[in-house]
């Protein structure tokens, strides 16, 4: 197989595990060059499928080029890049390279051509994304990271399933557009919705991310749900059952960023909260949602990565990061506080940023539908955007009350990314045709109206205005709140804790009557071989003598005809 | 690591009750000026609701509100003290 029909994903995992094998300074260069080199990669392949190649006895596309791939895996090597240019004073190299092979992956799957390469990746994504949990090496993050692998091994093991019973009954392997009809589809479906931070299932993303450390969770927040993401607009465009899951995660985002104290655990409900609303534009299903779903998590990537970067150099500089013990910080953070909020003026769709021009489309396309619940239920929740992120990350880390911390901004490679992610926030906000152009479909939106702007400018005015007035009823408590989570880490645990003291007192039992029998065996055996045992006696010379006579004579009467 | 080295106060201008004052001020303006903007600029309603005069000024604050509340409420019956998970 030539270069050209090796996926890049793999190009991208093979040259992460080269970079525990070079110099410190190699590997500085690596890390930035290795993810550009394969997005240069991405863009000169042709459209269309590599060559099929079999496996297990089917027909396998490990490689496929179209514009909603290109797409995606453009923004994910991006990302790499990003990723590694703020990590670059990480010293925990598993982590890098534990990253690299987990967006290698995700490069890896929205190039797949067909479900079992799609698993393959899906699964090496997930030892990815725990490598790069567990490499923060705290006590939380171990234990985060067996919750975070264990619901990612229950999500594979359900797509497993479901391409199994989906390959078996049609006999095709291609990934294409399904309808959730059959029960293979069924499952294939929830496997996708797992990683994408649906219900029940959301609490693993908040569980998890934060536990990372200040580099890990800007690598976290890119490639799972976004995968999840591409994989529904490829496999389910239009399934009506994603509306009503998306509006649920986008309401669940928010509400739970709102009583949450923990300034990245904040960013990582809304993660779920931005992911809703790409799940409800594919369940939309038209091709301006499609789309805006797109679009949307192409512009959330940068935005989100850009807010962590932001909530990562708190961190590193602090070592704080529960919003009652920060405020502040603008006086000795400038970069990191403007990077911050423009940031969170891109999550909340502020017209001249990336959010705008993406996120709009979703909304505009359920007005088109006439989509009436749909329609009100995003606007509230475009408010509810910057309510929960838009001010309140900016307000309580970096304003609110003086902590009396008075960090400096982080070093430069970390300022530096984070200045990056900034212009391209802005330049895809004030030139959209950059992001248009890479779209699945045909782009004929203007989201540039002066209706529109006015519009959402009203929206966000108004809802600041509703954040300072409640402030009140939104003073920071050192709390967690419960969620389904609940469930398996309480009565779930328990259940399980019982089971296995009574799988253990069981065995304790079953291997005592077992001991006993052997005793008394050989208690046996003793008895008669024993020492004393009677067949072990040592006996006078006198005696064996008789018993000699006595049994020759025997012998005599019995053989004596 | 930085040192984080703690003053006990600072007149930073940005937290000034005075400047902070303006700021209230200033946003308010803004905020007028921009309900008067969308008299002047007229989009297109698709519901018949989302033509109302200020709509997306009250139907936000008016949204925000009532999530606000909401997660008051959740609060009261999901929040637990942060070390509820420790063994």
């Amino acid at each position: 197989m030539t270069i050209e029909g090796l996926p890049p994903g793999l190009l991208m995992i093979a040259g992460a595990l080269l970079l525990p094998f070079v110099g410190a300074a190699a590997r500085r260069v690596m890390v930035l060059a290795l993810p550009l080199a394969v997005l240069a990669l991405v863009w000169m392949l042709p459209e269309g499928s590599g060559p099929a190649l079999s496996f297990l006895g089917q027909s396998i596309a490990p490689l496929r080029v179209d514009a909603l791939g290109r797409l995606f895996a453009t923004i994910f090597l991006l990302m790499a890049a990003a990723g590694a240019l703020f990590a670059l004073g990480q010293s925990r190299l598993l982590e890098g390279v534990a990253a690299f092979v987990y967006a290698g992956s995700a490069v890896g799957v929205v190039l797949a051509g067909d479900l079992i390469t799609v698993f393959v990746f899906w699964e090496l994504m997930a030892v990815g994304s725990t490598l790069v949990l567990w490499a923060a090496g705290t006590p939380s993050a171990a234990r985060a990271a067996m919750r975070y692998v264990q619901v990612h091994l229950l999500g594979g093991v359900v797509l497993m399933v479901g391409i199994v019973a989906h390959v078996a009954a049609t006999g095709q392997t291609a990934f294409e557009a399904m309808r959730p009809e059959t029960l293979g589809t069924w499952l294939i479906l929830a496997g996708f919705l797992i990683n994408a931070g649906a219900p029940p299932f959301s609490a693993w993303l908040p569980d998890a991310y934060p536990e990372a450390s200040w580099s890990g969770m800007v690598f976290l927040s890119a490639f799972t749900t976004k995968t999840a993401v591409y994989a529904l607009i490829r496999g389910f465009p239009g399934a009506e059952i994603l509306i009503a899951i998306g509006l649920f995660m986008v309401f669940y985002g928010i509400i739970y960023a709102l009583l949450e104290n923990d300034m990245r655990r904040i960013l990582a409900y809304s993660i779920v909260n931005q992911v809703g609303f790409m799940v409800t534009g594919v369940g939309i299903g038209t091709e301006m949602a499609l789309n805006g779903a797109a679009a949307h998590a192409f512009a959330h990537i940068l935005y989100k990565a850009l807010l962590l970067m932001s909530a990562g150099s708190v961190l590193l500089m602090t070592g704080r990061r529960l919003c009652s013990d920060l405020g502040g910080l603008f006086r000795t953070m400038p970069v990191t506080t403007a990077c911050g909020i423009i940031g969170a003026l891109a999550i909340s769709s502020f017209p001249w940023t990336s959010g705008f021009v993406a996120k709009s489309m979703i909304g505009q396309s359920a007005a088109d539908g006439g989509l009436a619940l749909t329609w009100f239920l995003l606007t509230a929740a475009s408010a509810g955007v910057f309510l929960h992120a838009g001010i309140k990350f900016p307000w309580f880390v970096f304003f609110q009350k003086d902590s009396g911390l008075r960090p400096a901004d982080p070093p430069w490679s970390m300022r530096l990314a984070m200045i990056l992610l900034s212009a391209l926030c802005v330049g895809i906000g004030v030139f959209p045709g950059l992001l248009y152009g890479l779209l699945p479909h045909p782009v004929d939106y203007q989201p540039y109206t002066a209706a529109h702007v006015v519009e959402m400018l009203q929206l966000l005015g108004f809802s600041g205005l509703a954040f300072f007035l409640l402030l009140p009823m939104m003073k920071r408590t050192r709390t967690v709140t419960l969620d389904a989570d609940w469930l398996w880490r309480r009565p779930g645990a328990a259940a399980a804790t019982r089971l296995w003291t009574g799988l253990a007192a069981v065995f304790a039992e079953l291997t005592a009557t077992a001991a006993a029998a052997v005793r008394s065996v050989a208690d046996h055996a003793r008895a008669l071989h024993g020492p004393r045992g009677i067949l072990a006696r040592s006996m006078s010379s006198g005696g064996m003598a008789a018993f000699a006579l006595v049994a020759l004579g025997l012998a005599l009467v019995a053989l004596y005809r | 690591m930085t040192e984080t080295s703690r003053h006990a106060s600072d007149d930073h201008w940005l937290v000034r009750p005075a400047t902070v004052r303006r700021l209230w001020i200033g946003g308010i303006a803004l905020l007028a000026g921009l309900v008067a903007a969308g008299t002047a600029v007229h989009g297109h309603a698709y519901f018949g609701v989302d033509g109302l005069f200020a709509f997306n000024a009250w139907y936000g604050f008016g949204a925000c509100a009532a999530m606000v509340v909401a997660a008051k409420v959740l609060g009261v019956l999901l929040k637990r003290k942060d070390t509820y998970y420790d063994h």
